[in-house]
């Protein structure tokens, strides 16, 4: 398969203005600036059938569609890298190596938009990224492609970066946009959306790093070109991070047309699981996500073979599917414990929930006090059921996603695995010194492909 | 824009109000059971409400336009009406449910001291969780803490007993010219702080204690000094060069025990008659608790629901007493007729028939009985 977003990661200096230029970079600029309005950019980017990367999958064309174009107001274009989301890394992956590539596509974006200051909100924890990025547009902006009346098109545009602070919940869009005020990254209850009020109050698009470098290729080989790559509603190439019990973690690039079974054990990709464990679990698109057991992960519960992409990996619903999600890859082989993991998780959501609604402030608290029990051989039966009823009442009843995205993992991991959350209940002695459940997940399939 | 109508069916009631206005306060023009419970939304602070998820409500149809109805749970304080949208509030299962899932939350890190805070008596939690709560708790770990802070002299922070409404913050914020107080930290350890003790001393800060749904900010003149339910509250007001000078004096005999701006049905402080908010100073709050400071005006309605209105009935009916007829004529002691459940003791023995309290020695020795 050939590689669009990351065909030039391998080139040396890369990351400087040179190289990138040298390797066709900033070409999508000239294209779209001399050559195409602002609304054919947004055309080209609707008929690519581009979806956010971010998590949700939105289509982007149709965001952008929908940003209010009121006269006399500034718009802003803000690209969302503060990437925290346990097993996700793509972002990061991206701007180092490619900072060019964001830029430009930030360039092209903010042309679409008519964005004059475009702000990156970084994850606070990048900081040597900053200096990239930084390093970057300072290239940009003395070979031209940045400030005033760039090409000579009339268009001026300013990239600013902007530094979080480590807090997970900003980046839900509507906190990054308070958080980017210099408020405290609370969650703005919607409607309005922020494509009618926004950055101080003004008509804003967030988008995720990966969604706006993607403009690039739509614009360098066409929107319907770019469709036909992947399959169906999946067009284009996603970036995966893969990570977990794989031989080969790292960031690949797919076309979303390959199966789940030939993503882990080609050699091209995951390279299969080490030690000659098997396959028990795995979370498909960052820890939010709902996980499945290797049975589900392979074949969905039709029985069809369940491929690397936004449909396939949601079909069944929750009940029996999970979903694309940022495209974080976590696989857990046989040693791995459930129960354990799922605490991890509600450790993790509880501490990153903003604290101002209640369900999840209390709830999120409350989940991971009872896993924790579990754990440790202290359970009852009956906190399973608990813990069941309390993502239940947290799951959709919060101002943002957060709550949903801490009730899931929980929701999941109690619908496939209550057998290993009943064996921690009541083996107490046996799970303390064991890191593992049960092997009756392992994978059913015996000569996997590839390998 | 003036006066254009909107037609909302709230829980089956079909009513007309005016446009941008929200289901929560569309619901509050039913009133009664139809209107949600709200923690955190308080009409007179912009931009509060949306929080606290307890007036969630179900939109069953989104309106004329677009009827689909909404996927999730919406908050009712900062939806806004649209023309022919059909609401559920007490009529939906997955309201009630929802709403029984918030108050449980809510009450997991809650102290439920009641009987020994302040707020007992006029506190929206407690209503609510008489509403809603549950006798029991399925919460079997310790619960949050938080040390007591003295927010200067007249105010008493007890962190342990907030429930994040951000009311407060929206009061500093929008009464006063500088905010000195705020939330810090996040999640479930995050509290309303000065962040390094500081006391609060803007000249209308006093009405976060009004505002408070809970006992988190208390006056300091006042606490436990007495019960809400054993003072009378009076209209009361004086000319007051800050304020408008109109608040409610609770006494008990002579004595002032303290003084809060008036309060409507929803809990909030009332406009005056020029529509402006009754917010009060400082100086009126904590200062003057002589009644000859002010010119009292009367007694103060108080809902009946309320505990501060117990005993200040006069010419009270009381329910018709249908027991005798149920049982034959007698008026027993005990509804249950133990002889029903033991046959320990004597059965031929009427508990009704026993003078004062039973003890063992009644069913032992039958002289006990007055003859038939």
């Amino acid at each position: 398969m050939k590689k669009i977003l990351l065909e030039n990661d391998h080139v040396e200096g890369i990351r400087f203005f040179e190289a990138y230029r040298k390797h066709g970079g900033y070409r999508s600029v000239e294209t779209a600036l001399k050559q195409m309005g602002p609304d054919a950019v947004v055309e080209e980017v609707k008929k690519s059938g581009l979806r956010g990367r971010g998590g949700a999958g939105f289509p982007t064309g149709m965001k952008w569609s929908f940003l209010a174009k009121p006269e006399g107001v500034p718009r802003y274009l803000i690209c969302n890298a503060d990437e925290s989301e346990p097993g996700t890394f793509k972002d990061r992956y991206l701007m180092e190596f490619l900072p060019h590539l964001l830029i430009e596509g930030m360039i092209v974006s903010s042309y679409a938009l008519g964005s004059n200051r475009s702000y990156i909100y970084i994850r606070g924890e990048y900081a040597w990224i900053v200096d990239i990025l930084e390093q970057a547009i300072a290239e940009a902006k003395q070979n031209g492609f940045l400030g005033k009346n760039i090409l000579g098109s009339g268009f001026d545009c300013e990239i600013y970066v902007q530094r979080g602070a480590g807090a997970y919940i900003c980046g839900e869009e509507t906190a990054l946009i308070e958080s980017l005020e210099g408020k405290r990254g609370n969650p703005r209850i919607k409607p309005p959306f922020p494509a009618v009020k926004g950055l101080w109050d003004c008509p804003t698009v967030v988008n995720n790093v990966e969604t706006l470098t993607a403009v690039v290729p739509i614009i360098n080989m066409g929107g319907e070109e770019y469709a036909k790559i992947g399959v169906g509603k999946s067009t284009g190439t996603k970036l995966i991070s893969a990570c977990g019990n794989i031989n080969k973690p790292g960031v690949y690039e797919i076309d979303m047309t390959i199966s789940v079974e030939e993503f882990i054990y080609s050699d091209e990709y995951c390279g299969g699981i080490p030690n000659g464990k098997k396959l028990k679990a795995c979370i498909p698109g960052g820890s939010s996500v709902p996980i499945l057991p290797a049975n589900l992960l392979l074949k969905t519960a039709k029985g069809e073979t369940r491929y690397m992409n936004y449909e396939s990996l949601a079909d069944g619903g929750f009940v029996s599917g999970s979903m694309m999600g940022s495209g974080g890859f976590i696989v857990l082989d046989d040693d791995q414990c459930v129960v354990r993991h799922t605490l991890t998780l509600a450790t993790f959501y509880r501490h990153e929930s903003c604290g101002q609604c209640s369900p999840c402030r209390e709830g999120t608290g409350w989940m991971e006090k009872v896993l924790k029990n579990i754990e440790y051989g202290k359970g009852k039966l009956s906190d399973i059921d608990l813990l069941w009823d309390i993502q239940r009442r947290i799951e959709g009843n919060t101002i943002c996603p957060l709550g949903d995205a801490a009730a899931w993992p929980v929701a999941a991991a109690i619908r496939h695995f209550r057998d290993e959350f009943e064996w921690h209940v009541l083996n107490p002695e046996e799970c303390l010194k064991r890191n593992y459940g049960l092997a009756g997940y392992a994978d059913p399939i015996h000569v996997p492909v590839g390998s | 824009m003036s006066e254009q109508l909107i037609k909302v069916t709230i829980d089956n009631i079909t009513l007309e109000v005016p446009a941008g206005t929200t289901i929560l306060n569309a619901a509050r023009m039913v009133g009664g059971e139809v209107a949600p419970p709200a923690m955190c939304y308080y009409s007179k602070l912009e931009g509060s409400g949306g929080k606290c998820r307890t007036c969630l409500v179900e939109v069953s149809k989104g309106s004329e336009k677009d009827p689909r109805p909404m996927p999730k749970l919406v908050a009712s304080c900062r939806t806004t009406v649209m023309e022919g949208m059909e609401v559920k509030n007490i009529t939906s299962e997955k309201v009630i449910d929802a709403r029984n899932g918030v108050v449980e939350m809510l009450l997991i890190n809650h102290p439920l001291d009641c009987p020994v805070c302040d707020q007992a008596g006029e506190c929206d939690l407690q209503d609510l969780s008489y509403g809603h709560g549950k006798a029991g708790t399925r919460y079997e770990f310790p619960r949050r803490t938080f040390d007591r802070h003295d927010l200067g002299p007249y105010i008493q922070l007890h962190m342990t007993r907030c429930i994040l409404c951000y009311r407060c913050v929206y009061v500093a914020d929008q009464l006063t010219g500088k905010r000195e107080h705020g939330v810090l930290d996040r999640g479930d350890h995050s509290q309303i702080a000065t962040y390094i003790e500081r006391s609060l001393e803007n000249d209308f800060i006093g009405n976060v204690i009004d505002v408070c749904p809970v006992g988190a900010l208390t006056d300091r003149t006042f606490r436990f000094k007495n019960r809400v339910w054993f003072l009378k509250p009076m209209n009361a007001h004086r000319d007051c060069p800050k304020c408008s000078g109109r608040v409610t004096l609770w006494n008990r005999g002579e004595e002032v025990y303290r003084v809060t701006a008036r309060k409507d049905q929803w809990g909030e402080i009332e406009n005056d008659e020029n529509g402006k908010t009754g917010w009060i100073c400082n100086e009126c709050r904590f200062e003057k608790k002589q009644t000859s400071d002010w010119v009292i005006e009367g007694p103060r309605d108080i809902s009946r629901q309320s505990v501060i209105s117990q005993n200040h009935y006069l010419k009270v009916e009381e329910p018709q007493n249908v027991l005798p007829e149920v049982m034959g004529g007698r008026n027993p002691k005990l509804l249950m007729d133990i002889h029903d459940v033991s046959d320990v003791n004597k059965p031929e023995i009427h508990l009704s028939e026993i003078q004062g309290p039973a003890t063992s020695q009644t069913f032992e020795d039958n002289s006990n009985i007055n003859p038939q």
